[in-house]
């Protein structure tokens, strides 16, 4: 569960001043060799294939039409570059996107169908947790919908909610919530008893236990299944953009290939990649800032 | 002792898995009294329900027999008159020194400022003043327990229910500990019933040591410790003590480990 998260050393509160100084500033100049070391792997390896993929190309082993090599898919940008800039929104201009609002509307549709999952699934758990016959009301069917992936509700939302913003965050939101809700009652079982116990102990009530021990104790393991679902919510918001949401990253592939133009496909996927990376680091950023107190605590 | 009692126990019978296959009796008919101000340790063989006396006194299990009060009046729940110190770490990891301090004052909807002042009292009763915005992970073992401690006497507890809070700790922390816990008791007018493993523990902290027997606890003897303070723990008085304890606590030991190995091969006859 928390294997993408890094131990770091706790600070030594006692050793005189100089000595952490000196400790820290090592420690940061081993933490820039070890970046600069996985960035050289990083061009390694991405060299590597590019490199690979030109030359195919260049010795014509393959079909530049139906793969076409980076360069030339990166070329690409230039074509789409006029409309880069225009505030058009997300709006379809002839055969091509307007490739950054395309990522905007893309990541919002995620992140807004991340956020509404994690507020209503923590909601929707917290009550099943607190009282036995909603949780043994509502948990089996919770759990028969909770392995539906998020790709199968897009009939649904379509339907529901026809082409645009909503049909895609919708499918973002149902893939997730339910999983959610069944792992905010586990984590709320599974907090351990001696903080309940010390906090009634020092005269909590029932919802105080609630609001400020079984919450915030469990919220790091909701954050961890946030994120390891993240992969699996951009895809739905792709899919969902590459059969009916006619606008984002996902609408941008299909047009490539409905106009045979091969390099916007190229480009796209290629946008979708970067850009499912980032949102993945961002939200390793997020996790540590947010819940740095855990990976003292539990690693 | 003063004479006048803090924690009363008549009669307390806890049974565990009630009307199951599988009843346990924890602790049967203890009689126990604690002075007000008294400092006094239990201990007895793994599994004799020390611990769960101490739930019990804590207000957070109900006894299945018997009667449980606190200065007169009977214990039917929690009361930050009396508080539990727990020896596995129950601080809040998501809160500060100081934050964790004021938990208690926080439930009671005290207004920022004023549990801060008090919970910053506390923190440097137990020597943590300059400590306070660190996290429990910054913390060592025995500061951790202190930080426990002045969250107990942050919320104005008069008896203070302690199961095997330096346990955890390495033997030096343990006994820095065990002077702090004296210098702060001392004086203080505080109940302290404290549960421990350690004879050495027992003897060097207690006015009197409250001996349990194996499964189902029983009051076995009741010893009082009738050496001055500060003590050593070192020297003829020290050690009469500590062997006649040892001696009470053996043949009960040896007890509870036959009962062990005789569920251990019924159980396997079974299976």
């Amino acid at each position: 569960m928390i294997g993408g998260l890094q131990a770091r050393p706790a600070a030594a509160p006692t050793l005189p001043a100089t000595t952490t100084a000196l400790r820290a500033r090592t420690r940061s100049s081993g933490r820039v060799r070890k970046a600069l070391a996985a960035g050289v792997w990083w061009i390694l390896s991405i060299g590597l294939v590019v490199t690979a993929w030109e030359a195919a190309a260049a010795f014509h082993l393959i079909d530049p039409v139906i793969l076409p090599p980076p360069h030339e898919f990166i070329g690409e940008i230039r074509n789409q570059a006029q409309f880069l800039m225009p505030a058009v929104g997300v709006e379809r201009t002839g055969a091509n996107f307007v490739a950054l609002t395309a990522i905007v509307a893309s990541v919002q549709r995620v992140l807004i169908g991340l956020l509404l999952a994690f507020v209503a699934g923590v909601l929707t758990g917290s009550v099943a947790f607190s009282f036995a016959i909603v949780r043994k009301l509502t948990l089996p069917t919770v759990t028969l919908l909770a392995p539906i992936a998020p790709v199968a509700w897009i009939p649904l939302a379509i339907v529901a909610f026809g082409v645009g913003d909503w049909s895609a965050i919708f499918v973002v939101f149902v893939g997730i919530y339910f999983t959610l809700t069944l792992a905010t009652v586990k984590a709320m079982t599974n907090v351990d008893p001696v903080y309940v116990d010390a906090a009634r102990v020092l005269g909590a009530r029932r919802w105080q236990i609630m609001r400020y021990v079984v919450l915030p104790a469990a919220i790091p393991a909701l954050f961890d299944l946030v994120r390891m679902n993240l992969f699996g919510a951009w895809m739905g918001v792709l899919a969902a953009e590459m059969v009916g949401v006619n606008t984002g990253l996902g609408a941008i592939v299909m047009v490539g290939r409905s106009m045979m133009n091969m390099n916007l496909t190229f480009l796209g996927m290629a946008m979708i990649g970067l850009v499912g990376y980032l949102l993945d680091a961002a939200f390793g950023v997020v996790q540590r800032r947010v819940l740095w107190w855990r990976r003292a605590t539990e690693l | 002792m003063t004479g006048v009692t803090a924690l009363e126990c008549r009669g307390v019978t806890k049974v565990w898995g009630e009307s199951t296959d599988r009843e346990v009796v924890a602790l049967q008919e203890i009689d126990l009294v604690v002075g007000r101000g008294e400092f006094v340790v239990i201990i007895g063989p793994s599994g004799c329900g020390k611990s769960t006396l101490l739930k019990l006194l804590a207000g957070l299990e109900t006894p299945t027999a018997g009667r449980l009060a606190h200065r007169g009046e009977p214990i039917t729940g929690p009361d930050v008159d009396r508080s539990l110190i727990f020896q596995q770490p129950s601080l809040y990891p998501w809160l500060s020194a100081l934050d964790n301090v004021a938990f208690g004052l926080k439930l009671r909807g005290a207004p920022r400022a004023e549990r801060h002042r008090r919970a910053e009292e506390f923190l440097r009763l137990v020597g943590l003043r300059e400590f306070a915005g660190k996290h429990p992970h910054e913390l060592s073992g025995g500061m951790q327990q202190r930080v426990a401690i002045a969250r107990a006497l942050c919320v104005g507890a008069d008896a203070l229910l302690m199961d095997e809070p330096f346990a955890a700790l390495d033997v030096q922390t343990r006994y820095q500990m065990q002077s702090f816990l004296l210098d702060i008791w001392q004086g203080s007018g505080k109940t302290v019933l404290f549960v421990t493993h350690h004879i050495d523990e027992a003897v060097y902290l207690a006015d009197r040591v409250v001996v349990l027997t194996a499964r189902p606890g029983r009051v076995l003897d009741s010893v009082a410790i009738d050496m001055p303070r500060p003590r050593s723990v070192v020297g003829e008085a020290f050690e009469r003590y500590r062997a006649m304890l040892i001696e009470r606590l053996r043949s009960e030991v040896a007890r509870a480990f036959q009962e062990q190995e005789l569920v251990e091969m019924l159980d396997t006859r079974i299976k």
